[in-house]
């Protein structure tokens, strides 16, 4: 049996974090991914990051991903990729599949940074090749650098289908129109306007009816929706396009947090079944801690702060760190963390926060 | 909130005006300065301390939209590429008797070359015109992100953000 003392399930920007803070501080840290680079989201975002300038706002994701790693790996982090964290068991013990064995790992704390899956919807021809995750457009484009196709339509207003049109454009596609069920674009004014003043279309109270083609995508058609969601005779547009990009929100990857009996709570804001925690990150069950979007959707600059204020607790709980030390760093993040959490944008998330809060304690 | 951009994806004239980084008609014709079309309360403050002049303000509640001080700004396009909104320009009505400057972030390639003519875009992405390519910026600090500067006919300094190579 492998033993750490604390593990972070996740090598993306909340889990990294936690790992840095915690091992700061002189935790021994082991951090494991299922993917073969860590990084998690932040190697596809190639955009510069909103938020105050303290936490590396302006700042490209992929580099934020790549000085994580490098402070990681110079405070002695393990990063130990291609691992399947199968369950959490009682007392912290762990089945992890790494490449094509099991071993039982135990950590005395547990940070899970699991990050979260795309939703889909389905729709006449949802299943025809061409029709993509926002997520997969961004591997293919940013990662791999492979143009997913040359015309697309987005469907999906939220920042993540606003961001990747952009980059879908930097790549060189051509966007024919970015849709969306709601009423009004849902992600930032900022990121609209910048995919607008390229003469990209934007279709409100619309939705995806059908993608059509033989063996892959020729042509999509979206109509209007009334009220009730429903779509209206005779507001059919058709375009040609080889890519339909889904943009419809994330999911919470929480499997192992439900397994290990922890307290859940249903927040539609912050993405839909998620772990009750206290301010330090910790959920009902004592040693497992939660951050970034497993903790509820959010972005990568919260996820960063959830993931240090794990860390330094952790530190704290297993007296690597003194009393006035913790409480001085920890209020300074939560201080930061009510900034991102502000504004019209962020007041919805942050009621969310507060029935996680209240769920820990009912 | 606004109408214009909620629904459409852009800031509409009216929008424009009731932000607080908008500079008078009168103090864009005397010379470049910055106009911050930002007029959404998100958390973010990277343009204030960009801005060597103490032109632009957010203040300690980094939610505040960024309030421009037009007597302040020198127009020196610093704040330009430093914003992750691309939400801030630089115009210049005193340019020519009947050309402005336009100042705009641009982060696609091939970037243009001094002396294109390229079809300007307004707000929308409707062709407005032609412009004239003045120069193009990139340095290391601008991460990424040049600067392209557009010679316009002066009556269309607030309405082209964008362009197209020809």
């Amino acid at each position: 049996m492998q033993r750490h003392e604390m593990v972070s399930i996740g090598a993306g920007p909340a889990g990294l974090s936690a790992a840095i803070e915690a091992a700061k501080n002189g935790v021994q840290v082991a951090v494991y991914d299922e993917n073969d680079r860590p990084g998690g989201q932040l190697f596809k975002q190639i955009h510069k990051f909103f938020g105050s300038r303290e936490h590396r706002a302006m700042e490209r994701g992929f580099d934020i991903g790549k000085s994580l790693l490098e402070e990681a790996q110079s405070l002695g982090v393990e990063v130990i990729l291609d691992s399947v964290v199968m369950g959490i068991y009682e007392n912290g013990t762990m089945n992890v599949m790494v490449k094509d064995h099991v071993e039982e790992v135990k950590a005395e704390k547990v940070v899970v940074a699991t990050g979260a899956s795309e939703n889909m919807i389905p729709f006449p021809g949802w299943t025809l090749p061409g029709v993509i995750g926002a997520g997969a457009a961004q591997t293919m484009a940013n990662i791999h650098g492979v143009r997913p196709g040359k015309k697309l339509l987005m469907v999906g207003s939220g920042n993540v289908g606003l961001v990747v049109s952009y980059q879908m454009l930097q790549a060189g596609c051509e966007v024919v129109a970015i849709i969306d069920a709601a009423p009004e674009v849902g992600g930032y004014g900022v990121h609209a306007s910048k995919v607008a003043r390229t003469g990209v279309p934007f279709y409100m109270s619309h939705t995806v009816k059908n993608a059509r083609g033989e063996t892959f995508v020729e042509g999509a058609t979206i109509a209007q929706v009334d009220k009730s969601w429903k779509t209206v005779a005779g507001t059919e547009k058709s375009f040609d396009v080889d890519t339909v990009c889904i943009a419809v929100g994330l999911n919470p990857m929480s499997q192992v947090l439900r397994m290990a009996n922890c307290k859940m709570a249903y927040v539609p804001a912050l993405g839909g079944n998620l772990p009750a925690h206290d301010l330090n990150q910790e959920t009902s069950v004592p040693g497992i801690f939660v951050a970034g979007d497993v903790s509820g959707i959010e972005e990568a600059s919260s996820a960063m702060i959830g993931g240090k204020i794990a860390g330094l607790a952790i530190a704290y709980y297993m007296g690597y760190m003194e009393d006035d030390l913790f409480h001085e760093q920890r209020d300074k993040l939560l201080g930061s963390m009510r900034g991102l959490r502000a504004g019209p944008f962020g007041e919805k998330r942050a009621e969310g926060k507060r029935m996680l809060l209240e769920a820990m304690k009912g | 909130m606004s109408e214009g951009l909620k629904k459409r994806g852009y800031i509409s004239d009216e929008e424009l005006k009731s932000g607080p980084g908008v500079p008078s008609e009168e103090r864009r014709r005397n010379g470049p300065v910055a106009v911050i079309e930002c007029i959404q309360c998100i958390a973010c403050n990277p343009c204030e301390a960009s801005c060597k002049m103490n032109a632009i303000t957010v203040g300690d509640d980094i939610t505040n939209l960024p309030h421009l001080d037009e007597d302040k700004c020198v127009g020196c396009a610093s704040c330009i590429p430093i914003c992750p909104g691309q939400a801030i320009f630089v115009v210049d009505d005193g340019f020519e008797e009947k050309r402005s400057r336009v100042m705009i972030p641009y982060e696609f390639l091939p970037l243009p070359q001094k002396g294109d003519v390229v079809t300007a875009l307004d707000r929308s992405g409707k062709e407005v015109g032609d412009a004239e390519v003045l120069n193009v910026r990139k340095k290391e600090d601008m991460d990424k992100t040049a600067v392209v500067t557009l010679a316009v006919s002066k009556q269309l300094s607030m309405s082209v953000r964008f362009f197209k190579q020809k």
